[in-house]
């Protein structure tokens, strides 16, 4: 007992390793625009710590890594690194990237002296440290190979040999698992820890982004949950079991249902009522209506009775939370489903919604669509007042770009317009850029 | 095969319109061109050239002739390499650096090597008293200026699409400008810049050739070589010359293309960044050979042992960045471009002067009229023959390249047929012409794209061979055949791998216009109607400023006819006809 509170109190008198305090990171959009991107971003990650920071794709989880490893300087506030404010790329600090970037003119030896060389160490401990990184992660017998000739397990190895060669303080990794295949993934997580457990590695703290709940659950010791729109710090959350974690343990589904909570549970202060309300420059999920449509249908099986826990839908469907969670807002958005505290549960719109045919589908979808989605109206509204009928898409595009960055207004225009399509509330001509109301001959 | 999609022809893409850079450029480009032409008008005449050694017809002499010939090219080629690396570096990372180099190379791409020539012929000439150096020098820059733009502009479009996770990556491994240039920079850029330097090479042979021969304020310069050996046969109306060195030069081409083209291009495979290996691969049987020697092995063990010395010399390594580094580094700035603006809105006010000084005082505006008209003219036997070449060979090339088996022949030999300085057959046209007492205005006119029609057929035919097996067979199935078939499937698909070839044979035949509107055989002079022959003739009689005003109209046009024409359709190519 003495022991744990000793231990405790180390940790807490221990000065942090990174201090992230009041970050704020804003893109400039033309002349008098600015998009916030992280708002007021505070936290602190200890000695011996793996830290996962959890979110939505799009929410700035990745601007705030890019931030503390100084490849992106901060619009305001400051990020510490043991005591001293970060500037720039700190020596110490060692990144694995989400895809690799291996640079392919490279051997698999080539990439992984490409840190020490940057530091200047001669050729011969070059090889000599490099070549123990490799036997270290496992890459033994591929020195000579080119990243081409790999598989993508193998190449992101190759991203942790570089990362560790040069003896790194900290590890930051960006969504270091995503590009890889479910086995591949989960093999290299578990050599991860191996590593981190025995101590070989000689870092003090881990520090990863990720979408996917299980893959925080199963490596973090803390999970900092982001918000989207602007980024900032919904939840932190302590993950107290035991390494190895094993995703069939009860406790282990219980932390993760926890998250699904956490992320799907209204902030208070959010907005009121059942369901969304949006406005016109809303950053509409990314989802199609046929994705959509079978979700609803899984939700109205029998067995499922019109409701179901997140997680179980996320497995049975095979979905990650970057793919499932663009479903279940446009869902809550049309008034199809309800999402709480880590349920999904069908309303009697989505009932009818999912029981109608085809054509009854379109129509139904198509009263949504305009009641519910401003953007959708005002499109409809501005097709109606046009005495042909017509309108250019840069009208629309440059009222997102008011709210959006240029490449997500695209994005969320595109959406629109495949929903509008299928709810035939509008025709578009894709060379010329033109809407109209009435469907080509 | 080697994938011929690669652009030859760097079309600058982004922006449709011209900007207010692009005007600056051309301003600049045409002051520098006035500038240099009127100092050429001041030096007196005859100018002082060492003994020059007389060209024998001898065939004997021919490959120490061709020798020179090379040499000039590689030197040519070298100092391209050396523009590219500096300039296109320094614009890629610098952004007030790339707003002047930029427009400036996309606008010198337009101005015509030939004509250019007889005016930097007169500054190097006295760079050099008293000896050859100065024609031998302006002879390479006429090379150089044919490749380097191009490949520039090649480079800088490459190192600015580094994917950003490297240049990330980079950043978090501390890695410094110069080992990141090494590093990542050029091994990124180097298949499109071997590819670049390749094709430009090709097209160089043109110039190398028309540029050992030249007459300047009639004075005749010749420089030992094929060019200056096939004007003499011309002097002296040798048919059998003229055969000689059409095959001297068909085998210096050939060796080239064996020797350092395909070596070349398939030792840069081993940069290609796809993260996928490759079916098939560029194949040289000399790197293969090479591959296995022992000797070669050992070689190259101690060339990346120097390279990476090189790559890593401590004088060029990163140092930890500071708050207080970063501090100061802000303060220079904002010196540098309080002194970036005043110099360059000085240096657009003092060429805009100059030119309107040139346009109203120096030349009667008569004659600006006169060129315009004769610009037109030429514009019209470019429009001509791109139309011609089109019908001809488009649907040869679609039917080579629709059957593999004769694709895989002809591809190599059109591709050196491209390569191959037409200028050498002029005199055989000639001699048809004045044998048979044809309209020289007219009969002149397909000289300008004998070279450059291979461009079309060889993009043609590439665009052909990769059309998908699927859509092929789906037209088979349908039944849509005949015009149906050409219009809804063909056209489409190879419309890119066209658009490329056209470009770059609208290019060559502006170009060649210079020398292709005046030929002579023997004592017979045949003068065509055009601005080409004007630049020309004025050339001859060493008149500066008619020279300037020529290829300054040469320049606007081309570059007019560029933006409205040309571009537009390459972006309507990339963007609606890109299979995949």
């Amino acid at each position: 007992m003495q022991e744990i509170i000793n231990k405790i109190s180390e940790t807490t008198t221990k000065s942090p390793i990174i201090e992230v305090i009041g970050v704020q990171k804003s893109f400039r959009k033309g002349e008098r625009q600015e998009l916030l991107v992280l708002q007021d971003v505070n936290f602190r990650m200890n000695e011996g710590e793996i830290v996962a920071i959890l979110g939505k794709s799009g929410s700035g989880k990745s601007t705030l890594l890019r931030i503390i490893a100084g490849l992106v300087a901060p619009s305001a506030g400051i990020v510490n690194y043991r005591g001293q404010p970060v500037a720039g790329p700190v020596r110490g600090i060692s990144m694995v990237f989400q895809t690799f970037a291996l640079l392919p003119w490279l051997t698999v030896l080539q990439n992984v002296e490409l840190g020490l060389e940057a530091l200047g160490i001669d050729r011969d401990e070059r090889r000599e440290r490099a070549l123990k990184a490799i036997d270290t992660i496992g890459l033994d017998g591929f020195e000579s190979a080119f990243p081409k000739e790999l598989s993508g397990g193998m190449r992101q190895r190759v991203g942790f040999a570089r990362a560790l060669v040069v003896n790194p303080d900290i590890l930051l990794m960006d969504e270091p698992f995503s590009a890889l295949d479910v086995l591949t993934a989960d093999n290299l997580k578990s050599d991860l820890l191996d590593l981190w457990q025995n101590k070989k590695t000689g870092i003090h703290g881990i520090l990863f982004v990720t979408h996917n709940i299980e893959e925080a659950a199963l490596l973090a010791d803390r999970i900092i949950i982001f918000n989207s729109n602007p980024g900032s710090i919904r939840a932190e959350l302590k993950v107290t079991l035991q390494h190895p974690r094993s995703d069939l343990d009860p406790r282990f589904r219980n932390q993760v249902d926890r998250v699904y909570t956490l992320m799907t549970t209204v902030p208070s202060g959010g907005f009121t009522g059942d369901h969304p309300r949006i406005d016109i420059g809303y950053r509409l999920p990314e989802a199609s209506v046929a994705e959509i449509t079978g979700l609803l249908e899984t939700l109205n099986t029998p067995e499922n009775n019109g409701k179901m826990d997140l997680p179980d839908v996320a497995d049975t469907l095979m979905l990650d939370i970057d793919e499932l969670f663009p479903l279940t807002e446009l869902l809550e958005i049309l008034h199809f489903a309800k999402v709480s505290k880590g349920d999904i549960s069908i309303t009697e719109e989505g009932k009818a919604f999912v029981e109608a045919d085809i054509l009854e589908r379109k129509k139904i979808f198509s009263a949504h669509l305009k009641k519910y989605v401003p953007l959708a109206r005002y499109i409809c509204d501005q097709l109606n007042r046009h005495p042909r009928h017509r309108a250019l898409e840069e009208n629309f595009l440059s009222l997102l770009e008011d709210y959006l960055t240029e490449k997500e207004a695209d994005r969320v225009f595109q959406t629109v317009i495949e929903w509008g399509r299928y709810a035939e509330l509008f025709a578009y001509d894709y060379n010329a850029g033109v809407l109209n109301l009435e469907n080509p001959n | 095969m080697i994938s011929l999609r690669n652009t030859f022809m760097t079309v600058y893409k982004g922006r449709l319109y011209p900007n207010y850079w692009d005007i600056i450029a051309l301003f600049f480009a045409l002051a520098g061109i006035i500038l240099l032409a009127a100092n050429a008008k001041q030096m007196s005449a005859p100018y002082e050239l060492g003994q020059a050694l007389p060209i024998s017809l001898d065939p004997r002499y021919l490959p120490g002739y061709a020798g020179r010939t090379i040499l000039r090219m590689l030197i040519a080629l070298f100092c391209s390499l050396l523009f590219t690396l500096v300039f296109a570096t320094w614009a890629a990372k610098s952004r007030r650096a790339a707003r002047i180099i930029i427009p400036v190379i996309d606008i010198l791409q337009s101005v015509p090597i030939l004509g250019f020539l007889s005016i930097t012929i007169v500054g190097f000439i006295r760079l050099f008293p008293g000896s050859m150096l100065g024609p031998e020098c302006a002879s390479i820059f006429a090379v150089f200026a044919s490749q380097a733009w191009n490949m520039a502009l090649g480079f800088y479009q490459t190192v600015r699409s580094v994917p950003s996770e490297l240049k990330e990556a980079a950043d978090m491994f501390h890695l410094s400008a110069w080992q990141r240039f090494w590093r990542i920079d050029v091994p990124f850029s180097m298949p499109g810049l071997l590819w670049n330097m390749m094709m430009s090479m090709s097209a160089g042979w043109f110039f190398v050739v028309a540029s050992e021969a030249i007459s300047v304020d009639s004075q005749q310069i010749l420089l030992p070589g094929i060019g200056s050996y096939i004007t003499v046969a011309i002097r002296a109306a040798d048919v059998h010359a003229i055969w000689y060195a059409i095959f001297a030069m068909l085998a210096v081409i050939l060796l080239y293309d064996q020797l350092f083209f395909r070596p070349l291009i398939a030792w840069a495979d081993k940069f290609k960044s796809e993260q996928v290996a490759q079916e098939s691969e560029a194949n040289s049987w000399l790197v293969n050979m090479l591959h296995r020697t022992r000797l070669l092995r050992y070689i190259g063990q101690h060339v990346a042992i120097f390279f990476d010395a090189c790559v890593n010399v401590s004088l060029l390594r990163s140092r930890p960045k500071t708050h207080r580094t970063i501090d100061r580094k802000m303060r220079y700035e904002r010196v540098i471009a309080w002194v970036y603006n005043i110099v360059l809105i000085s240096a657009v006010l003092g060429a805009v002067v100059y030119i309107a000084n040139f346009t109203f005082h120096k030349v009667p505006f008569s004659e600006i009229l006169k060129v315009f008209g004769l610009g037109l003219i030429t514009a019209l036997r470019v429009f001509c023959l791109i139309i011609i070449c089109t019908l001809i060979w488009v649907p040869i090339g679609v039917w080579i390249g629709l059957r593999s088996r004769v694709a895989e022949f002809v591809q190599p030999v059109a591709q050196i047929l491209a390569a191959f300085p037409a200028y050498l057959l002029y005199p055989l046209v000639v001699f048809f012409i004045v044998k048979f007492h044809l309209n020289v205005n007219i009969w002149v006119t397909p000289l300008m794209i004998l070279g450059a029609q291979w461009y079309v057929l060889f993009n043609v035919i590439a665009g052909a061979s990769v059309l998908p097996k699927d859509l092929l067979q789906v037209a088979d199935n349908f039944g849509v055949n005949y015009w149906l078939r050409w219009r809804t499937l063909i056209l489409p698909g190879i419309f890119p791998y066209y658009i490329t070839g056209a470009i770059t044979a609208v290019g060559g035949a502006w170009n060649a216009s210079i020398v292709a509107e005046v030929v002579s055989w023997g004592d017979t002079k045949l003068v065509a109607t055009g601005l080409g022959a004007y630049i020309t003739e004025n050339t001859d009689s060493g008149n500066f400023l008619h020279i300037a005003l020529g290829i300054g109209m040469m320049c606007i046009l081309v570059l007019v006819f560029n933006r409205l024409i040309w571009r537009p359709l390459y972006v309507l190519a990339e963007t609606r006809y890109t299979l995949n």
